[in-house]
């Protein structure tokens, strides 16, 4: 009997450990948001409408995309506090080589080689601001906060020296078309955002570059110390986090129809509370793609609740802060509440 | 002989805030011979009283960084404790000293919030401060409907003048309120930190708290009392911030996180924990401070200046750390210490 009891316990631990890490996945969050919807599809009338679901689709790419740049650094254990100046500043580039290029009376071909070429001079800036972040993240040593805080005023800088604060416009109507267009009533910014995240969760969880990612967050020392080249993945993974910045100004253009350089800088601090309530440590090493897109529509169904029962937007923030406060606490407390539980019984 | 000095001068390499120094001298030197009316005393004074918010506030944020901890709620706690104190002032016309402690209760609770936040959830500093700050700001918001308090008691808004000194320019220099508060606030923050066991528990923490813990040290009560104090000296900024400019404006304090986040790392306070000196960060102050007044003077485009806080901070964070690697194995055998 007395040498029973140790393997019980531990079998009964193994069970507990495994439903802590189930509930504080994906089905607490499923859980969450199918309650939210609940809620409001009771409490408030044409909640769920066509009207509803289409403002969802439209409202949740930016946000994601941003989201998900944040989340490849995260993974790492570090930050990318310059996400929302690199896509203003690939919008910026992308609407000024649009404006000074084309004239109104260009032909159709012309306009799209000039389009085709502002999204590669996106592109390429997106991949040399990645680049270079990534490269001072991994060469200093210096901590991803400070050198994205660095970056992040550096590209704000350029970006409103040179347009003087002043918002740009000259998107052509080619491009605002083929942005706004709707595949089965599916907005074209809403399928980018599902295929940048799946393209992003497939290169995080089916890669050996993305199986470094998470590793590196657990433990970096124990990473290089197994003969993988830890600088050249921080430099990638910045580099990823920067491209995935691009998809993002593609949606600012489509949105605004303009750029500029203080468009959307709110999300900052918003990306980081949906990664983490996705369950993205923010120390590194665990989270996926799925409880990211999870966390994002519960934040998006409390905004558009809210606002259809005529919250402002200040309250809506507010809310969106205690949620993540609540969800974290009741993650630590499931993790401390059954051995404290187990004591009292005792 | 020489060797002493040669041990000296090394000892000296080793410490961060030098280098900071360094740059600090040649930059104001470069200011001194190009811009007029930059080593002047009005314009020092100026510079002092500008910045004075952000001192004060940046020693309660050196406290917490040093316990191993980040915050990013200080400007919204700040706003908060503002606005309540305002409010109170105002609308029901307590006396004086209760508002201030108001005022100064608002800041130490949401401080020790925080710190519930952290300590007893086990939630990251960063994640735990960054929601407190949405939901208190944006509640701010909401209840204030942004509306500023225009009609602040006189006590409040008045002038206090400790010395006033005429120079022979001409020019008036007056050592203010807020010079004092910054002055007192450093030297309480710089001895709390280098001459009571409260401070040395402190580095002990943020430098490794799980050996903290086991030699006996509360770090639940420290915990408290680092946040605790950040909270305090916030409202204490976020009050001479509404004496300075004569209102309480519920918005006017955000955006000034990163700012101060970044002086105080540049001053060498690590953002692991454990490492970083009061003189340090009030050299991250000067260092931002001079930089934004110089070019200003020089009459370069306002628009310019994020550009050049963006290469500081690159710059000065990537030479500290990479001449501090040198001599970290040597530290960390004992050699020289990390603070003091």
């Amino acid at each position: 009997m007395a040498d029973l009891s140790p393997s019980r316990d531990r079998a009964r631990s193994d069970f507990r450990r495994s439903l802590v890490r189930l509930s504080g996945g994906h089905p607490g969050l499923t859980g969450l948001l199918a309650a939210l919807v609940l809620i409001f599809a009771l409490m408030v009338p044409n909640f769920l409408s066509a009207g509803t679901l289409n403002a969802f689709m439209y409202q949740l790419p930016l946000l994601g995309l941003l989201s998900l740049a944040m989340v490849v650094p995260l993974l790492t254990g570090g930050l990318n506090l310059a996400i929302i100046a690199t896509a203003n500043q690939s919008a910026l580039l992308m609407v000024w080589i649009m404006r000074t290029l084309l004239s109104p009376e260009a032909g159709a071909s012309t306009t799209l080689a000039v389009i085709a070429l502002a999204l590669a001079a996106g592109l390429v800036l997106c991949i040399a601001i990645g680049f270079l972040t990534g490269a001072l993240v991994a060469y200093t040593g210096v901590h991803p906060i400070l050198v994205t805080l660095g970056t992040k005023s550096l590209i704000d800088g350029i970006s409103i020296y040179l347009t003087r604060g002043m918002a740009l416009s000259g998107v052509p109507e080619i491009f605002s078309d083929a942005a706004n267009a709707t595949l089965l009533g599916v907005p074209a910014i809403f399928l980018l955002l599902v295929v940048v995240a799946v393209c992003v969760g497939v290169v995080l969880k089916h890669t050996p570059f993305g199986v470094a990612c998470t590793m590196i967050g657990s433990n970096i020392d124990a990473v290089r110390y197994s003969a993988i080249d830890t600088r050249r993945v921080l430099v990638g993974v910045y580099t990823m986090s920067s491209v995935t910045c691009f998809f993002a100004a593609l949606v600012m253009l489509a949105t605004f129809n303009s750029a500029s350089a203080d468009y959307a800088q709110s999300y900052l601090l918003v990306t980081i509370l949906a990664a983490v309530l996705g369950g993205v440590d923010p120390f590194g090493g665990f989270g996926t793609v799925t409880g990211l897109m999870i966390a994002l529509a519960i934040l998006q169904v409390i905004s558009s609740g809210l606002n259809q029962f005529g919250v402002s937007t200040y309250l809506t923030v507010a809310i969106w802060g205690g949620t993540l406060i609540l969800v974290v606490v009741a993650q630590s407390a499931r993790g401390t509440l059954p051995p404290f539980l187990a004591r009292l019984r005792r | 002989m020489p060797e002493r000095a040669h041990a000296g001068l090394a000892r000296l390499r080793r410490r961060p805030e030098i280098w900071l120094l360094l740059v600090i001298l040649l930059v104001g030197g470069v200011f001194g011979v190009t811009a007029r009316g930059f080593l002047t005393l009005p314009n020092v004074i100026d510079l002092l009283e500008t910045y004075s918010v952000q001192a004060i506030i940046a020693m309660g944020l050196f406290v917490v960084l040093v316990s191993g901890g980040i915050d990013i709620s200080f400007a919204a706690t700040a706003s908060v404790a503002q606005y309540c104190a305002a409010l109170l002032a105002s609308r029901v016309g307590l006396p004086v000293p209760l508002v201030i402690a108001a005022g100064l209760g608002v800041g130490v609770a949401l401080g020790c919030l925080n710190a519930l936040l952290i300590h007893y959830f086990r939630i990251t500093s960063i994640i735990a401060t960054i929601a407190m700050m949405s939901v208190s700001f944006s509640l701010l918001m909401y209840f204030s409907e942004g509306r500023s308090v225009y009609d602040l008691p006189d006590w409040w808004t008045s002038r206090v003048v400790f010395l006033r000194a005429e120079l022979a320019s001409g020019d008036i220099v007056r050592i203010t309120l807020p010079i004092v508060l910054m002055a007192v606030v450093a030297l309480v923050t710089w001895a709390l930190m280098t001459r009571t066991s409260l401070g040395r528990q402190l580095y002990a923490m943020g430098g490794n708290p799980e050996a903290a813990r086991r030699i006996g040290i509360g770090t639940g009560r420290l915990t408290f009392f680092a946040y605790g104090y950040l909270g305090l000296l916030a409202a204490v900024g976020g009050m001479v911030q509404a004496h300075r400019v004569g209102e309480s404006v519920p918005n006017a304090m955000v955006g000034t996180e990163l700012a101060i986040l970044s002086a105080a790392v540049l001053g060498g306070a690590s953002l692991t924990g454990g490492i970083g000196t009061v003189p340090g960060v009030l050299l991250g102050i000067v260092l931002l401070a001079i930089l934004q007044n110089g070019l200003n003077l020089l009459g370069v485009s306002p628009y310019f200046f994020q550009i050049v806080i963006g290469i500081t901070i690159l710059v000065s964070t990537s030479i500290t750390v990479l001449s501090s690697r040198r001599g970290r194995r040597l530290r960390q055998l004992g050699g020289a210490p990390a603070h003091g």
